[in-house]
């Protein structure tokens, strides 16, 4: 149980800033998810709270105290790889035990035969022993303990992993992209499987992903980093309803919000494609983007927006229609709910979207607050553009 | 009919020259075991045979043990051999895991005097070595024969390619586990390159096994030498070269090498091709 602090974290690989001054502080038996596009950042973020890596400058506090030249070990952190890390060599019943032996047992009791002759080894042993086979018990892989993790599936390497963090009780777990070597089926288990660890543990989980749908079915709060920053930090509805950064609003949902360009007229209403929307913003006239899901557009009603059907998705229970329009360069994606009213490729649609569907983004990218422009003559529903 | 053809004639050539070269290879060790079973009279008869007349393997080797105490050699090129290879890795693997996987200022310098020491001949460092072992006051004794290889760069080079490969989550893994960076080296890196110290090892102990040019110089004790100065003592006798023993004497140092070899053949082959590989 940890409450870690990160204050004006920056980390230097020859001279390329990865991390540029990140603040976050992490409650108490949070899960927390970081995720970003490769590259972001977010592991080598990781790889300093736990640690592995020294910041260039900022600081790490752990419960109030600062973990500056604390080794990794002493951070009582446990961490779960990408690789799963398992020593290979080693049955699953000692990479259970490793972290254990290296804290309760001393160098010459660790030696290989030598060691058993030490006094009050073989007590200490057998409480290893029990720890590690109520942990095997609770992750439901007491069956492998005398297994080599080669002779393991993917998900039950997982699993070991996960042990091996678990019995040493750490103060919080750091996940570093754990399931992105598991095929898509074991990914969406093990989702469930980790989210329900954290409610039984309710201890400080911090998750490194670059999948923003395992951050957002897990995680009590997302940190989204893009560019060796923090964009925003919030619940995942508040990151997905209310980006305040073009980039998170991309970043997040699949597939990816529709931008559309955008001007912000003098009287402040905001224009797309030579159409004047019904949402107006303080903000100062000029070029911006107006962002909306691919699910609040809208092909049934009679938009004013039109174009030609390029691709379709059909995924069963819903369905993505990509749709070619004049001034835009990529297609607008609108999602079907019912597969089978789906238009045919090549067909002309009308498509529109309802004012407060918009998210608008200035030209540096930053939100810009819109509301509904007054003096709505048209009927609800179809109040497009 | 031609394809038919075509599909048989390249394999049976590829065999052919395969047999052709393994021939040219085997002769000398099949020419010393044909000599090693031939009386004297008849090595030095003017008709060339293969199969010996009259089998004489066991009065060469009765000979060849009552000449020269080849047990004792035997024990000393086990002695130097162990020692030697034992020593190197105590000395590789600290070494190949700091360049392979810690990062400091001038490392990849290191790497490179590492690599480049790989092209200096032993013969080149002979005249300096011995010179320095003199001063010692170790000449003539085992440590003449150890110490010189203690340091192995190509041990060195081969650990740290390998060692390049593994994960390095697995280290970090390690380090949260609280293993200290020695413990890493034995506890996980060890362990994980089993196959690496064993193509070293075969490197190492058949090129030391084998070694005549170093223990020649250090050594003047009988007592001390290696299995090949024992060999070449059959030559020495005034009395002229008695072949029969010598190629007796010399299936016997080699013996422990090829025994070794069948027993783990698998193993020397894996190491062997993991180090292409990798």
């Amino acid at each position: 149980m940890a409450e870690i602090e990160v204050r004006g974290l920056r980390k230097a690989f020859d001279g390329t800033e990865v991390l540029k001054g990140v603040d976050l502080t992490i409650e108490n038996g949070e899960f927390i998810s970081l995720v970003g596009p490769s590259g972001c950042g977010k592991s080598t973020l990781l790889r300093v709270i736990a640690g592995l890596e020294p910041q260039s400058s900022g600081e790490i506090r752990i419960d109030g105290i600062s973990a500056d030249g604390v080794r990794s070990s002493a951070r009582n952190l446990a961490m779960v790889f990408q690789s799963y890390a398992l020593y290979p060599h080693l049955s699953v019943f000692d990479n259970i035990a490793v972290p254990l032996r290296m804290k309760r047992l001393s160098a010459l009791a660790r030696l290989p035969i030598l060691g058993r002759l030490m006094p009050g080894r073989q007590r200490t042993e057998r409480g290893i022993r029990a720890e590690v086979e109520r942990v095997a018990d609770q992750l439901e892989i007491s069956p492998l303990l005398k297994r080599k993790p080669g002779q393991l599936s993917g998900g039950q390497r997982q699993r070991v992993a996960v042990g091996r963090a678990i019995v040493r009780q750490p103060r919080a777990f750091l996940f570093d992209e754990p399931l992105s070597n598991l095929d898509a089926k074991l990914r969406v288990h093990m989702r469930a499987e980790i989210a329900q660890l954290h409610r039984q543990l309710k201890t400080t989980f911090i998750y490194v992903t670059h999948d923003q749908a395992e951050a957002m079915t897990m995680s009590g709060r997302i940190a989204v980093m893009i560019g060796g920053e923090l964009i925003q930090v919030g619940t995942p509805s508040a990151i997905y309803e209310d980006p305040r950064d073009i980039r998170v609003a991309e970043f997040i949902g699949t597939p990816k919000i529709n931008a559309f360009p955008g001007r912000i007229r003098g009287d402040g209403r905001l224009e797309v494609l030579g159409h004047v929307l019904h949402a107006a913003t303080p903000a100062p006239a000029g070029e911006c983007r107006v962002c909306v899901r691919p699910e609040r557009i809208d092909l049934t009603g009679s938009g004013v927006f039109s174009g030609t059907v390029v691709h379709l998705e059909n995924l069963g229970s819903e369905a993505f229609v990509h749709v070619a329009s004049e001034g835009m360069s990529a297609p607008v994606v609108a999602r079907v709910n019912d597969p089978s009213l789906l238009p045919t490729i090549g067909a002309s649609v009308g498509y529109g979207f309802v004012p407060d569907a918009v998210r608008a983004f200035d030209g540096d990218g930053k939100r810009i607050a819109t509301e509904i422009a007054s003096r709505v003559e048209r009927p609800r529903g179809m109040a497009v553009v | 009919m031609t394809t038919r053809i075509h599909t048989y004639l390249w394999p049976a050539t590829r065999h052919i020259l395969l047999l052709a070269g393994a021939l040219v290879m085997l002769t000398p060790f099949i020419w010393m075991l044909s000599t090693a079973s031939k009386p004297q009279t008849e090595i030095f008869s003017s008709e060339l045979h293969l199969i010996p007349h009259h089998f004489a393997l066991w009065d060469n080797l009765r000979t060849a043990f009552a000449k020269a105490n080849l047990w004792r050699y035997l024990l000393n090129g086990l002695i130097v051999t162990i020692s030697i290879f034992g020593l190197q890795v105590l000395v590789a693997l600290p070494a190949a895991y700091a360049l392979a996987k810690l990062r400091f200022l001038g490392r990849d310098v290191l790497f490179a005097l590492v690599v480049f020491c790989i092209l200096i001949p032993p013969q080149a460092t002979a005249i300096p070595v011995f010179l320095l072992l003199h001063k010692l006051g170790v000449l003539d004794t085992y440590a003449a024969l150890v110490l010189p290889f203690t340091i192995s760069v190509f041990g060195i080079f081969l650990m740290r390619q390998f060692f390049k490969t593994v994960p390095d989550d697995l280290i970090d893994a390690a380090r949260m586990d609280g293993i200290s960076e020695f413990g890493i080296v034995w506890r996980v890196m060890l362990p994980t390159a089993i196959p690496a110290v064993t193509a070293f090892g075969i490197f190492s102990v058949v090129a030391h096994w084998n070694d005549y040019f170093w223990p020649l110089i250090v050594l003047n004790s009988e007592h001390l030498q290696t299995p090949p100065l024992a060999v070449a003592q059959f030559r020495n006798n005034e009395a002229g070269t008695n072949y029969g023993p010598l190629m007796a004497a010399a299936i016997v140092i080699i013996a422990p090498l090829v025994v070794a070899f069948l027993f783990a053949q698998r193993r020397f082959i894996e190491g062997i091709t993991l180090t292409g590989i990798k």
